[in-house]
């Protein structure tokens, strides 16, 4: 790749009108973004007077817990707490993952907890107490969890009831039904070695598997990066300056690397996290570059628009309610994993508050329409670090709740803050 | 008027529409030609947004019948009226304001590439409509949210231009908008004249009616109550006509007298 390509000039002016003819005047009040790296910081600037703050301040609040954390306790940056952070994360994740979709909409479900207990619990009973094919077991909770979802989503979607009271009603019945079919001993251990077992303790001892996967991710990055950039320059539309290109591209082989080098310190690449990475680019990939993520970002924007436009509302609502129980019921398998065992505790508790809590620290908004699902990965890091990093100093679950608390608070203020911010810049 | 031609694009014979007890429309007509700019106008409550739509297909007819290109069709779904060509503007806008005006531009037909959205390809077309619309706004990929008001006007006319249509229907596209910003919106519908599209405008400010329109149409309680030529009719004799007040006999005698004192 090379550097000199930056001097080349490029159609930097992001105006219509302007770029095809020159001899138009170029309208003050148009965004003129500047070539190459300074208007990528120009750029960058003028975002965050605005309030557009994105993914920085969650980034920067994870930079000062780690800090903080690793200042009292010179183990919180070792190489086992980082991966055992990494894989305790996954469980919750997958479940946050699910309720950005919801939260998309505008809408939000409270049922993620309990649906994710019913997983655990299907699986356990079918596949321990009645000897069912685990594999069988497995596919049988993920459908029961999608159905439910949809079961919901139906009653939001076509009857019209409030998405908050249905799956509040969810949240009760469903803790119940799996109450009820786990019957009267309440717990039902998992063998450690089936499917559900191995999910998070299963790791690719080779250190090829994590270099791997960072390079395969960067590579694949770059690649994709590289490749959209020059069909948009053949198209003759503004495309990123190649040192831009070139800077992320480096940044993400840095966090990836470096996580590799710290997962192959431990016990290799753990296979929950390759498969909550694979999970984070799949649902990325669906909300960014297919029609249907399209109609669930329109659907948060406005109803009215989206039905307008073509957009049957109704089937866009039922799915997405069917994609968070589904996460729920993969978030339940890997808890079920964690503790070897469906017992009654199973979502319930604060996971269903973390799960929520991590979409939103993570970025995204509470009133639809604004949210990526790596928020899941941001914020689930930050609610787990400063649980083990409490755990670590010995502290109890009460001080770890209220410090959650405060953070989601923090992460809301700064919401609702920059949303002020945005109104007066013009762009809530 | 640039070129009219002699078979209207739409024409509306003996429009009737009930609404239960309501008689919304009765025996409405109307014709607009391509490249031609016709005013809707009439009082609260004259029937103009139910006689849009349906010609937009939102209310099918009661009696009557609608002509498109001089042939009788029936338009009882919206998606019908699309098939024909007509693209309506809604008064509130219906656009998201989350998605950056690509996305808008393209909702709901969004182009692919295996499967993908083609990003670049949508970015492509939508420079080159906003082009050819001269519709200068600032930058094609930031959400609708960032757009003023009559901005994002402009931005929803040329998303029904896409569907390149013989008529659009333009409802109330200045309500709440600025000097300049209604400017802009007016100049859009000057182009899309010259580019041969029929156009109906629905409007209550007169003078957006003087400075576009080629005919102004008035319903007044739901009736045809004249059809005038733009460039020969003062602003008051529309403004009567939708008041309904040449009916009354004072401005009749009022009228009779000036008549006479022309002579």
């Amino acid at each position: 790749m090379s550097i000199e390509k930056t001097d080349k000039p490029h159609a930097a002016v992001d105006a219509p009108a302007a770029a095809g003819d020159a001899s138009v005047a170029i309208d003050p009040r148009l965004l003129v973004r500047e070539q190459g790296f300074a208007g990528y910081i120009s750029e960058f600037k003028r975002k965050m007077r605005a309030g557009d703050l994105g993914a920085t301040p969650v980034v920067i609040g994870l930079i000062v817990i780690c800090a903080i954390f690793q200042s009292l306790n010179s183990a919180f940056l070792g190489a086992e707490n980082l991966n055992n952070i990494f894989v305790a994360m996954v469980a919750t994740g997958m479940m946050s993952v699910g309720i950005i979709f919801v939260l998309l909409l505008g809408e939000i479900d409270l049922s993620v907890g309990s649906v994710s207990g019913v997983s655990a619990a299907i699986t356990a009973v079918m596949s321990v107490t009645h000897g069912v094919n685990e594999w069988v077991a497995v596919l049988a909770a993920l459908a029961a969890g999608a159905v439910i979802g949809a079961l919901h989503g139906f009653f939001f979607a076509r009857i019209g009831a409030p998405a908050f009271a249905v799956t509040l009603a969810g949240l009760l019945f469903w803790n119940g039904f799996m109450l009820q079919i786990l019957g009267s001993n309440g717990t039902i251990n998992i063998d450690s070695d089936g499917v559900v077992g191995k999910l998070t303790t299963y790791y690719f001892s080779d250190v090829a598997a994590a270099y791997g996967l960072a390079l395969v991710a960067v590579a694949a990055y770059f690649l994709t990066a590289f490749l959209g950039n020059r069909r948009r320059e053949a198209a003759g539309i503004p495309s990123r300056p190649m040192s831009e290109l070139v800077l992320r591209t480096a940044l993400l082989a840095v966090a990836a690397f470096g996580v590799a080098i710290m997962f192959n310190q431990y016990k290799g690449l753990p296979l929950a996290v390759l498969l909550f990475a694979i999970v984070l680019v799949g649902s990325d990939f669906v909300l960014r570059r297919t029609s249907y993520g399209r109609k669930i970002f329109a659907l948060g924007g406005s109803v009215e628009a989206s039905r307008r436009a073509g957009i049957n509302v109704t089937a866009v609502r039922v799915s997405v309610f069917a994609v968070a129980g589904l996460f729920a019921a993969v978030g339940g398998l890997f808890w079920a994993s964690k503790i070897a065992a469906a017992n009654q505790s199973a979502g319930s508790g604060d996971l269903l508050m973390n799960v929520i809590a991590a979409a939103v620290i993570g970025g995204t908004s509470l009133f639809g329409g604004r949210g990526r699902t790596w928020n899941a990965l941001l914020g689930v890091l930050v609610i787990t670090s400063i649980q083990y990093g409490l755990a670590l100093q010995g502290i109890a679950t009460p001080i770890q709740y209220m410090i959650t608390g405060g953070v989601l608070l923090a992460t809301v203020v700064i919401d609702s803050v920059t949303r002020k911010t945005q109104k007066s810049a013009g762009r809530a | 008027m640039v070129h009219v031609s002699a078979t209207p694009v739409l024409a509306l014979r003996g429009v009737s529409k009930r609404f239960g007890a309501v008689q919304a429309l009765t025996d409405v007509e109307l014709e607009v030609h391509a490249g031609e700019v016709v005013a809707l106008v009439g009082d609260n409550g004259a029937g103009k947004s139910t006689l849009v739509k349906t010609i937009a297909g939102v209310h099918p007819i009661d009696e009557g019948v609608i002509e498109w290109d001089g042939k009788a069709v029936a338009v009882n779904k919206p998606h019908d009226a699309q098939n024909l060509g007509i693209a309506t503007v809604y008064q509130d806008l219906a656009l998201c304001d989350n998605i950056d005006v690509v996305g808008n531009l393209f909702l709901g037909r969004e182009l692919k590439r295996r499967g993908v959205l083609d990003e670049v390809e949508m970015e492509r077309r939508s420079r080159e409509l906003l082009e050819t619309l001269s519709i200068r706004i600032p930058s094609v990929r930031i959400p609708i949210a960032s757009l003023s008001g009559g901005q994002r006007q402009v931005v929803a006319i040329a998303r029904s231009m896409l569907g390149e249509p013989k008529l659009v229907i333009l409802d109330e596209p200045t309500a709440a908008l600025g000097v300049e910003q209604t400017a802009q919106v007016l100049d859009l519908v000057e182009r899309l004249r010259e580019r041969g599209h029929a156009v109906i405008l629905i409007s209550h400010n007169m003078a957006d009616v003087k400075a576009v329109a080629d005919k102004v149409a008035v319903l007044r309680l739901g009736r045809n109550n004249g059809v005038f030529e733009v460039k020969t009719t003062s602003q008051e004799e529309i403004i009567s006509a939708i008041t309904g007040a040449t009916d009354n006999a004072v401005t009749r005698r009022a009228a009779r007298s000036n008549a006479e004192a022309q002579k």
